[in-house]
């Protein structure tokens, strides 16, 4: 695991100061949230992420979230979260509109990478999907949590009705497309790979 | 451990053997669970009362340690899948032996969900609570839960979802029954990851369960009340 990747784990992105908009995001969005401010000269955002890790702890997600806007809102003109639902069940978009912020529509990131209409039209219920964030990082948010590593005999249990695995490519990288498809065989999934770039990301930070 | 130290389960006291029967399927090792099953049985014990002192007590154990942040999901289907060998040795037995049967149950996975851990875990505590269950699997359209409901004459619906995506059709279930007024002959339990209490009182289930203990403690206390209403009707 790189040392950024690492970071944004398990303690996240502190804000740098500058900037009028505060994104709030998720660790896992870092890398893509920086490369469009690059991309785009979007000075105007300043980026906190929380740790990645609460992909995996969605209850965490929501007191964070609102821990984070209390601290930080005489501090910027505007706060944007970059979070969908992520498993919060409505209670991340529920408090969102309570703190009058607002956030990034959507049921996850493999959502809005797609592109959320594209994503509710595919149909893909048997697919398990991957991130650019997620293929560097299986082992430590997926393999390890699961248990996969100690109990490989747990597979079937977890995936067993999965059918493909559908590595979502935010960027070209050859060797990160290996990595997934050697995740999927490891998964004793079908390998399917789509380019979709940010997706509804980039128009969500635009109007951020 | 060396050979010299193996536990020899026949060797065991009925009350040494049950202790040691708990700390296997702690431990996930279902041929030993499944071992003892076959001792108990062979000493003359009910099957019914295989399952609830050693089977049930031992996963009660399993259940109480996954709340409180002790073993974690890896740990528990692991136990899941020992008890699991037990149970399959048990269940012809309590068949035939008509062991008690506190309510029946519907469950499955809603339309568009293919995840089905927490939904088996269910059944299976249900099971060993003395209920019967009739597991309708995965990706489960409306019409499947009402025409099982019906058929099996069952007493609570269970429904389970993984995805945010995918919990609203919940209340699509719950709203078929209200037009068909049959929703007050049915015990509603809901549960999955995202959930949460406001949103199954929301839809209009009768409670959340946040896991498989809980929805068995809800289901017995939900059944009392049914029987209560009908006793005093």
């Amino acid at each position: 695991m790189s040392d950024l990747d690492a970071q944004l784990t398990d303690a996240g992105l502190q804000p740098s100061g500058g900037g009028k908009v505060l994104l709030l995001a998720c660790g896992a969005l870092a890398h893509e949230i920086l490369a469009l401010r690059a991309a785009n000269g979007w000075d105007h955002l300043d980026l906190q992420c929380l740790p990645a890790i609460y992909h995996n702890h969605p209850e965490r997600i929501t007191p964070a979230i609102s821990a984070a806007v209390a601290a930080h809102k005489d501090s910027y003109q505007r706060i944007f979260v970059v979070y969908a639902d992520c498993g919060t069940g409505g209670l991340l978009q529920a408090a969102c509109a309570e703190m009058g912020v607002e956030m990034i529509s959507g049921p996850h990131c493999y959502s809005f990478f797609m592109g959320n209409e594209a994503f509710a039209a595919a149909d893909d219920m048997t697919a398990f999907y991957l991130t650019d964030f997620l293929a560097r990082q299986f082992d430590a948010f997926v393999w390890r949590p699961l248990g996969l590593d100690r109990h490989p005999q747990l597979l079937d249990t977890y995936f067993g009705n999965y059918t493909s695995l559908i590595y979502l490519a935010q960027t070209d990288d050859a060797a990160l497309t290996e990595k997934a498809r050697q995740i999927a065989a490891r998964m004793g999934l079908t390998f399917i790979h789509r380019r979709t770039g940010y997706g509804d990301l980039t128009s969500a930070l635009a109007q951020a | 451990m060396s050979d010299d130290d193996e536990i020899i389960l026949a060797d065991l006291n009925d009350e040494d053997l049950v202790a040691q029967m708990f700390d296997d399927l702690y431990d996930g090792m279902k041929e030993e669970i499944e071992e003892g099953v076959n001792i108990l049985i062979g000493r003359g014990w009910e099957p019914y009362r295989v399952l609830t002192e050693a089977l049930v007590g031992g996963m009660t154990i399993v259940g109480a340690d996954f709340r409180d942040g002790i073993l974690f999901v890896p740990e528990v289907l692991l136990a899941a899948n020992a008890m699991k060998g037990g149970m399959a040795i048990l269940k012809p037995l309590l068949a035939e032996t008509g062991a008690p049967t506190i309510g029946k149950m519907v469950i499955g996975t809603v339309k568009g969900d293919i995840h089905d851990i927490g939904k088996n875990l269910v059944g299976m505590m249900m099971e060993g609570a003395g209920f019967e269950v009739v597991d309708l699997g995965i990706n489960n359209a409306v019409d499947g839960y009402i025409d099982a409901l019906i058929a099996e004459k069952a007493d609570i619906l269970g429904m389970s979802a993984l995805l945010t995506t995918t919990m609203p059709y919940m209340k699509v279930v719950i709203d078929t029954l209200i037009e068909k007024g049959m929703r007050e002959d049915y015990i509603v339990l809901v549960g999955g990851a995202p959930l949460n209490e406001e949103f199954g009182k929301a839809i209009g289930a009768d409670a959340y369960c946040r896991d498989a203990a809980v929805a068995v403690e809800t289901a017995k206390t939900w059944m009392a009340r049914k029987h209560n209403r009908a006793s005093a009707g």
